[in-house]
């Protein structure tokens, strides 16, 4: 079996982010493999040491320092790489045409991951629009997995602990969650290694994505401030108690 | 021209989410109507619900019974409603269930859709929604036949608009997913759990609540002030509570009316999750926590002290 995993090069979560343009942040920051993808890899990795014979394969549409994103999840265990490399952002559906243009062109997906959002764009969609152009069954923040045969039973994080289980026929795309496994972060000779095995690059232009009618642009962007001036609470533990009762009472009226 | 959106409503146990009406109240527009697009079956008093915020008609998909908890045939059945009652803009809720859904329907539709908005401009087709972690505010604009909004719960405050409301019957009862099948539909004990993204009081724990059973203290806490208990990644990562809890930028993102912080040193990932808040309090005992200089009231304690005298203040007051 093929395992084709998408992952995203996004900005470090702790990361200082500045606005160029008015709609562009400063790239000069520290990007890596984002976090919902580690667990997607995670995953992968696990399902091709119990089945010998898969092969798992990373894709990313990026610039060319994304292949920095590509050698972490090979670091992780991906066998190699692709890179769509484009210097552009593109939206969901834009990215979920050019993954399945890969992928098809690549091998015989068996199983697709992704991460069940990005921590940049938190757009929360690319596995559903794939789904629907490969017309492939999508579940997203899978928490458990197990394949049986020739398909999928998954556990979908709803809230609260609570998960639904649905099963679905391979090929299917997933959305990984938090939930699915701890990662296993690579060791020095992880890295090595991940150094020598293969990633081949595709230019995004040479895809031939068609002009599609439906856009997500962004217009402006705005740093998110808070303009919280903060007062301290004062006194022993019962005067603080009792304080923190008035204020949600009188100033939140909760009670 | 008169345009139509539809507005996808969710129902809890057959009553209206109180979420629903600052969805509804945000899609109100010059030169529009507002359908209801409502998937189960409901309560007497919804329709008034619906009709007291400015709904004119309430579309009421029926499923097949075996197909009503399954997600595909869900959407699908919303995607024929949406193109047979001519909708131009869909709103939803960006709540756990949104999430799943409106994806769904949007790559149907190849419909733009933007999640997790906290405001939306009908006229412009403009939406501003966090990004970057919770870093940036972006306006993003949607460009397609049916732009589609995912609405963050809690991010305006809902104003009524009386209507009367006609009731149209959408059978879907031949709709059936063979290939996608619902082995276990999870529901929440809703006398114990209050959803995290949708509470209106949150009360989470971090690094300081020192082990999993401190975490006791917040519930009995939260119980009286119904609300959600959540936490921070490191109280997750201890294994304490699970995932699911966890406020954050890899977690969920919350916009209650107060958010109470016990023993949570506020990093940047955990303020991509919480910054939008209305009020936020932080119990503390390290006075140089970062969440005690980006809060409206902090008291530098112990909060596994501060907690239960607030509990029993609530049981008494």
């Amino acid at each position: 079996m093929q395992i084709y995993i998408c992952v995203k090069h996004v900005p470090d979560s702790a990361a200082h982010i500045t606005i160029l343009d008015k709609n562009r942040i400063d790239e000069n920051i520290s990007f890596l493999l984002n976090p919902y993808d580690e667990h997607a890899v995670t995953e992968a990795v696990k399902i091709k040491n119990n089945h010998p014979g898969t092969e798992v394969v990373v894709v990313c549409l990026g610039n060319n320092e994304a292949e920095k994103t590509i050698r972490s999840a090979m670091a992780m265990g991906a066998d190699r790489g692709i890179l769509i490399a484009s210097d552009d952002n593109h939206d969901s559906l834009v990215t979920a045409f050019a993954l399945k243009s890969v992928i098809e062109q690549d091998g015989n997906p068996g199983l697709i991951f992704t991460g069940k959002e990005s921590i940049d764009a938190e757009g929360m969609q690319t596995m559903f629009r794939l789904g629907t152009l490969f017309d492939f069954p999508v579940a997203t923040n899978v928490v458990k997995l197990n394949i049986e045969s020739d398909k999928a039973v998954v556990d979908c994080e709803l809230s609260g602990g609570v998960s639904n289980v649905y099963q679905m026929p391979l090929p299917c795309i997933l959305g990984a969650g938090r939930g699915l496994n701890t990662p296993r972060y690579p060791t020095f000779p992880d890295v090595v290694k991940s150094k020598k095995k293969p990633v081949k690059t595709i230019d995004f232009n040479d895809l031939n994505i068609k002009e599609v009618t439906t856009k997500m642009s962004i217009v402006e962007l705005v740093p998110l401030k808070q303009n919280r001036e903060p007062k301290e609470i004062k006194g022993d533990a019962d005067g603080i108690a009792n304080e923190l009762f008035r204020i949600l009472k009188q100033e939140a009226k909760l009670i | 021209m008169m345009k139509n959106v539809g507005i996808i409503i969710e129902l809890d146990n057959k009553k209206i989410k109180e979420t629903n009406f600052a969805m509804i109240t945000m899609a109100r527009a010059k030169n529009t109507q507002l359908f209801a697009l409502v998937l189960d079956a409901y309560e007497s008093g919804v329709k008034e619900n619906l009709e007291s915020f400015g709904i004119s008609n309430i579309v009421e998909v029926v499923l097949a019974p075996d197909q009503q908890n399954n997600p595909v045939t869900r959407a699908k059945a919303l995607v024929n409603a949406i193109e047979e009652f001519n909708i131009s803009m869909v709103f939803g809720l960006s709540s756990a269930k949104g999430k799943d859904l409106l994806p769904r329907i949007a790559a149907q539709l190849y419909a733009p859709l933007a999640m997790d908005c906290v405001y939306v401009d009908i006229e412009q087709k403009q939406v501003k929604t966090s990004q970057y972690s919770g870093k940036t505010m972006a306006s993003v604009q949607l460009k397609g036949d049916i732009p589609m909004v995912g609405i963050r719960p809690n991010a305006i405050e809902p104003v009524k608009a009386q209507t009367a409301a006609r009731i149209l019957k959408f059978d879907s009862t031949h709709l059936v997913t063979d290939e996608f099948r619902v082995i276990k539909s999870g529901e929440l004990d809703k006398t114990t759990h209050i959803n995290l993204s949708e509470a209106e009081v949150i009360i989470a724990g971090g690094r300081g609540m020192k082990k999993s059973e401190n975490f006791t203290l917040l519930s009995q806490c939260a119980k009286k002030l119904n609300a959600a208990v959540g936490a921070s990644r490191v109280a997750v990562d201890s294994g304490w509570v699970p995932y699911s809890m966890q406020v954050g930028q890899t977690g969920e993102k919350v916009s209650p009316r107060v958010y109470i912080a016990c023993g949570i040193s506020g990093s940047i990932q955990h303020f991509a999750g919480m910054k939008t808040s209305g009020m936020v309090i932080a119990i503390n005992t390290d006075e140089n926590a970062a969440i005690l200089a980006n809060c409206d009231y902090y008291a530098v304690a112990d909060a596994l002290e501060i907690i239960p005298k607030l509990t029993n203040i609530l049981d008494n007051g």
